[in-house]
């Protein structure tokens, strides 16, 4: 088969999905299979993707036979390939989670259609090598998550998404005023030829500029300081689902574009941009930890350490040398695998006690030690222990940042190591250890929650028993052991990554001389 | 292949002993124990070679990767068998101990799985010869060491320290890390043996302060020396089982351990000795005072250990051969008289729920054997002869006078040190066990034999070491001396040195403790005694808390200034930050210039459609009907569309016509059915909002007349130009970008389209939940943050 089929094959199969469980209304338990179908086909097509980029070096295709930089292009390297392998992870393990905890009333009006939209235009957005286009792709996914979010229609889930709507408006807004600027000096919307062109520019202070549009517009996608107040206003108000796949999908996508535009286009004044990034990450780290330090509740604490984390994966782009964007983009799949998690768990532990706030929950530890065995590994991975995947992370970043020197953020990257245990730790003080299998604080039933009562979920899923919600989350921490266990060949391949970001000549070989 | 068994037999059984234990019932302990006595019986058999200087390394690999090289790779010398030896064979007292201790214990399966997991990562990091392995080990010596100390999880004290002796280690562990990365840097190698081989590089480096205090900080956290060592006593939280073994015997030794390995490559510079002999005497000579503050008997003994601990380091400080010959020697004399006087105190503690020692006595009666365990284990920690504690505590001092450091200020330091712990060993043997029953002693019965076993071989081993500690000094000490000073070195140990200064100073040592003993009960209630405790015992525990607090009141404050549940807040916020950076951006690359050749001249139809565009733009905001300012931006909209057509671009603009008038049928439709717009708040609240919009209004023009003044040429608008008609097979050059150029483009607005449509139709049909009551979390009124938290919660 050609290689061009694969590398739209990732949002052909989501696209297809969402249209076939829309032709299914009628049939949601139909919808299901499909999407699991769907999910496990994603999961195949980018296993291959990224082995035929490993193998072959960046491919890449244009859509209607017109050629780059004419028509539109869709590139895979190694960190488009990366993200989209494990984008469709995430979503594989989502949806057997969601069998078991999406609820009837959400299937029935459209939550399958929805979620595969916001998985074509998660991936649409990695793949695509052209800026416009880039554009759409994230009104597709920020149209399907603004549905997503409502879906339900409670008051706390609409007053959060209207937040979530207007800020996102402002970032697409400054997004399309920078493809247009973009447009305007170098007259093209391919990205290997703005990458080609830019260096012609006779103002690279202008480039530096334009270059300010994206931070504060992909800034804000990506949820960093000072501009994360979209995402621990919303995180916590939709299903445990939903939660756990925008968790492990949308803020990525705004430090993926990051990472892409500030390698291949905005390198003009490194001193500069670069500097800037290393101060916003460092201030991001810490005013996400502080965030999450003081919350009470699962979710809450969750939410705020994705802002906090996130800084970590600037932090690596900004270092800009091989070992730190390693550091990055390594970071992004720790994070998507712990997070998520972490998220999924939270959502179980609400199923299992019928609560999320932290001080009601206690017994866990005592009841559920398969729970408790999943929690620490995900938690301790996100707090940086070793020999977990965050402990690699934060190592290779520590890495990065002494050999560039810049100790200060090191220093803060390690603080903030220590407040991210501090709340784990703080999860697992009120949420597990408190509670006897006798005296629990809330001896629920799970058809209490089943009945309604457990926050965020409204209804009934298909599958009722809390067994079908482990699955997903075992083979998830099973994933995070594997790749600490095998550290050594998974940051091999995104070394690959990394070394192709710093030498835009190959991006743009692939896509203007194939 | 040995080795590896000897590090990873400890996890395997981890993994295996929850589901064991159930069904070995009483024997658990008895049959886990056989793990650590294989792994004793494994070492054992390296002791000939490594005493005739061999040593003895493998390597396997794991991660090769560009940035550094983490092999499985153990190093076995006289240090790490040392101290494996003690690790594994004081472990395998303890899980007899603990299956005694914990028999009824509903959770022993976990237990046992944490205590397993704890010695594996111990020895694991007494035998890692790589930093990173190492570091790893060594965290998960603080993991497991969490688990235990939260064992009785249901109890908040249990809980605080386990999440304190956590946060402690850890943050110490982070420094040693970077410490670690550092030498790496240095030397060029992850490997213990290599860097050891190689010290003069390390203390000539300039990064060597940095490496040393880095260091420091793990060892000195991990090891419980001033000003960290409040997390020690809170640990006795632990069920005792676990205080015998992780905080007297073995994990805390792990600091020590780290400065004993790396000695070699970082100690004889002035600022190891000055900052590890400094740090060392005060944590010894305070705690061992601290330690007569307590009447309960994990609490003496808590602060005795971290007097050793004290010791220990100042030894390691003073680095002379015969000051480290005084650290190996003590940390066993230690291990063996402290995890005994901890097994013994769980002992009574298990019988009669009691460890206060003002409230026991005479409890030889009921409970013979751990009475005698008690006086052997008490007279060596007292450093009586011909006790192993008696010889321990001679060389201390022969160290301490002949070390070449500040020799009379150290001498008269642990002599102070040592009285007092004469007087503690009084307090932990003496007090409870002799004089006359009390109350609740009276209620003693004798302890299984799994609660004395351990107590009596290691209280034993305590004589027998003291009266034949030949054999010990040739097989054991010599080679952990050599690994530690880096070179072969020659002694012999004997009980008896003659009338020296030591003996001496024994002398004073003894009559003094046993004169503070006596005068015990008025001595701890004076003012100065309390005063101390509350100022250096509780008080740094106090400062814990006081960080925690102020950084959780920082985050909240931090919190409730940016998270304030304001969207009108929230985008001035990201509107600012905007206008900042672009601002400062565009001033700093002096792009300020009128771009006279790009505007031409303006034709008067030009001016009329700018005219119209601003005014009805500012009518927009100015009208408070909503109707009006819809009607406005119609205005606005089909004003711009005739710049288009005006420019030569009729296509664009008559796509922008449909699309106006498509969005202005559709706001009458919908905005006229809300309610007229409310006045904003505030004179000052309009002005800043005036003077935001029109910075990003001004900005955003500024950076396109930038923009402008380059030159544009545009393959691909030719491109689409030329071949819209011939390729395309399309008259209009939008449509034809549309459908067929960028398809994809659409395709992917369509499916936008798509999901909007059925997204409304769920809303609408799903239906409001009429849930107006639940609280809206992001709420101004109720911001999304709540109270902070103490860790100091109360049960």
């Amino acid at each position: 088969m050609s290689s061009h089929l694969f590398i739209i094959l990732p949002i052909v199969i989501p696209f297809t999905v969402a249209v076939v469980t829309l032709l299914l209304r009628k049939a949601p338990q139909i919808q299901q299979w499909v999407n699991l179908t769907g999910m496990l086909a994603l999961m195949a097509v980018s296993v291959n993707l990224l082995w035929l980029v490993h193998v072959d070096g960046i491919q890449a295709t244009t859509f209607g036979g017109w050629a780059a930089p004419f028509g539109i292009t869709f590139v895979a390297d190694h960190l488009a390939a990366i993200m989209v392998l494990s984008g469709a992870l995430m979503g594989l393990a989502i949806s057997l989670y969601g069998m078991a905890e999406m609820d009837k009333e959400r299937i029935a009006f459209g939550y399958y259609p929805f979620m595969n939209m916001l998985m074509a235009g998660v991936i649409g957005a990695y793949m695509t090598g052209d800026l416009f286009n880039l554009y759409v792709w994230f009104e597709v996914l920020l149209i399907a998550s603004f549905v997503l979010m409502a879906l339900g229609n409670t008051r706390e889930q609409l007053t959060a998404d209207i937040k979530y709507v207007a800020i996102n408006l402002v970032s697409s807004l400054l997004f399309l005023g920078g493809v247009g600027l973009i447009y305007g000096i170098t007259g093209s919307l391919n990205m290997a030829e703005i990458s080609l062109l830019l260096a012609e520019v006779e103002s690279p202070a202008l480039i530096t500029t334009i270059a300010m549009l994206f931070i504060i517009s992909f800034g804000i996608k990506s949820a960093i300081f000072p501009l994360y107040f979209w995402l621990p206003a919303s995180y916590h108000t939709p299903p445990p689902t939903i939660m756990a796949l925008f968790a492990g999908l949308l803020t990525k996508v705004g430090v993926y574009a990051l990472i892409r535009v500030f390698t291949l286009f905005f390198t003009y004044d490194v001193g500069y941009t670069h500097t800037l990034l290393l101060w916003i990450a460092g201030f991001t780290m810490v005013s996400g930890v502080l965030g999450a330090a003081i919350q009470t509740d699962f979710r809450r604490i969750l939410s705020f350490h994705i802002v906090s984390q996130i800084g970590y994966m600037i932090m690596g782009l900004a270092l800009f040398t091989p070992v730190a964007l390693v550091g990055a983009i390594f970071y992004i799949v720790h994070n998507q695998l712990a997070k998520t998690n972490l998220f999924l768990i939270s959502g179980l532990a609400n199923r299992l006690e019928g609560t999320f706030t932290l001080k009601k929950l206690g017994g866990l530890y005592a009841v559920y030690p398969g729970l408790a065995v999943l929690f620490v590994i995900s938690s301790f991975a996100l707090a940086g222990f070793p020999p977990l995947t965050g402990f690699w992370g934060k190592l290779v970043l520590a890495i990065g940042a002494l050999e560039t020197q810049e100790y200060i953020i090191l220093a803060v990257a390690l603080l903030v190591g220590m407040m991210t245990m501090f709340s784990m730790a703080k999860i697992w003080m009120y949420g597990f250890m408190p509670g006897t299998e006798s005296n629990r604080a809330n001896a629920t039933s799970d058809d209490h929650t089943l009945l309604g009562m457990g926050n965020g979920a409204s209804g009934t899923p298909y599958v009722t028993s809390p067994v079908m919600m482990y699955i997903p989350i075992v083979l998830v921490a099973l994933l995070i052991v594997a790749a600490s266990v095998f550290f050594g060949p998974v940051y091999t391949i995104t070394e690959q990554a990394a070394l192709e970001l710093l030498d835009p000549s190959l991006y743009i070989d692939a896509v203007l001389n194939p | 292949m040995a080795i590896l068994l000897i590090v990873f037999s400890g996890f395997a059984l981890s993994l295996l002993a929850p589901w064991l234990t159930q069904p070995l019932g009483k024997a658990a302990g008895w049959v886990f124990a056989l793990v650590p006595v294989g792994i004793v019986a494994g070492l054992a058999t390296y002791t000939g070679a490594i005493a005739a200087g061999e040593t003895v390394s493998v390597s396997y690999d794991w991660i090769s990767i560009t940035a550094f090289d983490v092999t499985l790779s153990f190093y076995l010398d006289g240090l790490s068998l040392f101290f494996g030896l003690l690790v594994s064979g004081v472990g395998a007292l303890i899980y007899v101990y603990g299956g005694g201790y914990l028999e009824k214990h509903h959770h022993l399966g976990r237990f046992f799985s944490y205590l397993s997991m704890f010695m594996a990562a111990m020895m694991g990091m007494v035998l890692a010869d790589n930093l990173l392995t190492f570091y790893i080990f060594f965290e998960l010596t603080s993991f497991a060491s969490f688990m235990l100390i939260g064992f009785n999880h249901d109890n908040a004290g249990s809980r605080r320290s386990a999440w304190q002796a956590l946060l402690v280690t850890k943050a110490g562990g982070l420094a040693m890390l970077i410490g670690f990365l550092l030498i790496h840097q240095v030397t060029g190698t992850m490997q213990i043996s290599e860097i050891i081989q190689m010290g003069g590089l390390i203390t000539g480096s300039e990064f060597y302060l940095a490496i040393l205090l880095l260091v420091l900080g793990g060892a000195f956290t991990k090891s419980a020396q001033f000003p960290f060592y409040f997390w020690l006593p809170n640990a006795m939280k632990a069920p005792t089982p676990v205080s015998a073994y992780l905080h007297s015997a073995t994990m805390v030794k792990a600091g020590i351990y780290v400065l004993a390995r790396l000695h070699p490559a970082l100690s004889g510079t002035p600022e190891w000795i000055a900052i590890v002999t400094g740090f060392g005497a005060v944590t010894m000579l305070m705690s061992a005072w601290l330690a007569l503050q307590y009447t309960d008997m994990k609490g003496i003994l808590a602060y005795t250990t971290v007097m050793a601990l004290g010791l220990l380091t100042m030894m390691l400080g003073v680095g002379s051969e015969i000051a480290i010959k005084a650290c190996m020697l003590f940390v066993l004399v230690h291990a063996l008289y402290k995890a005994s006087l901890f097994m013994i105190a769980g002992a009574v503690d298990h019988g009669i729920h009691e460890r206060d020692v003002t409230k026991l006595g005479g409890l030889r009666h009921a409970m013979p054997i751990t009475a005698g365990a008690a006086v052997l284990a008490g007279l060596s920690m007292a450093g009586l002869p011909p006790f192993f504690g008696f010889i321990g505590k001679e060389i201390v001092y022969e160290a301490a006078l002949n070390g070449g450091v500040a020799e009379t200020l150290l001498a008269v330091t642990s002599l102070l040190a040592n009285i007092a712990l004469v007087a503690g060993a009084g307090l932990l043997v003496a007090r409870p066990f002799f004089g006359k029953p009390t109350a609740i002693a009276k209620k003693a019965h004798a302890a299984p034999v799994s609660l004395y076993i351990g107590p009596v071989v290691l209280a034993g081993l305590g004589l027998a070491l003291g009266l034949f500690p030949g054999p010990f000094g040739e097989l054991f000490l010599l080679p952990a001396v050599a690994a530690v000073t880096g070179e072969p070195v020659e002694f012999s140990l004997y009980l008896w040195h003659g009338f020296t200064i030591e003996l001496a100073m024994s002398v004073v040592t003894v009559a003094a403790g046993v004169g503070l003993y006596l005068g015990w009960d008025a001595m701890r209630r004076t003012v100065a005694a309390r005063g101390f405790e509350r100022w250096l015992g509780t008080g740094l525990d106090r400062g814990y808390d006081h960080t925690i607090n102020g950084i959780l009141a920082f985050g909240k404050w931090q919190t409730r200034l940016l998270q304030n549940g304001y969207l009108r807040n929230y985008m001035t916020t990201i509107l600012s930050v905007g206008v900042v950076l672009i601002a400062v951006s565009y001033i700093r690359g002096g792009l300020f210039a009128w771009p006279a050749e790009a505007m031409g001249p303006i034709e008067l139809h030009e001016w009329v459609l700018s005219a119209l565009i601003l005014g009805s733009a500012l009518g927009t905001i100015l009208f408070t009907s909503r109707l009006s300012a819809i009607a406005a931006l119609g205005i606005a909209g089909f004003s711009i569309a005739l710049m288009y057509l005006s420019f030569g671009a009729p296509d664009l603009a008559k796509t922008q016509f449909l699309v106006e008038t498509l969005t202005v049928i559709l706001f009458v439709l919908v905005l006229v059915r809300l309610p007229n717009l409310k006045e904003p708040a505030s004179r000052t609240g309009k002005a800043r909002d005036a003077i935001i919009a029109l910075s990003v209004g001004a900005l955003m023009t500024l950076l396109m007349l930038a923009a402008l003044r380059l030159p544009f040429d545009s393959n691909m608008a030719t491109y689409y130009a030329q071949n819209t008609y011939t390729l395309g097979e399309g008259r209009n050059i939008v449509n034809t970008i549309l459908v067929d150029f960028r398809a994809l483009d659409t395709f992917g607005e369509i499916a936008v389209l798509l999901v909007a449509g059925f997204g409304i139709y769920a809303l609408l049909v799903l239906g409001r939940k009429d849930d107006d009551d639940a609280p809206a979390d992001d709420d101004p009124s109720r911001p999304d943050i709540s109270t902070p938290v103490s860790t100091t919660e109360t049960a």
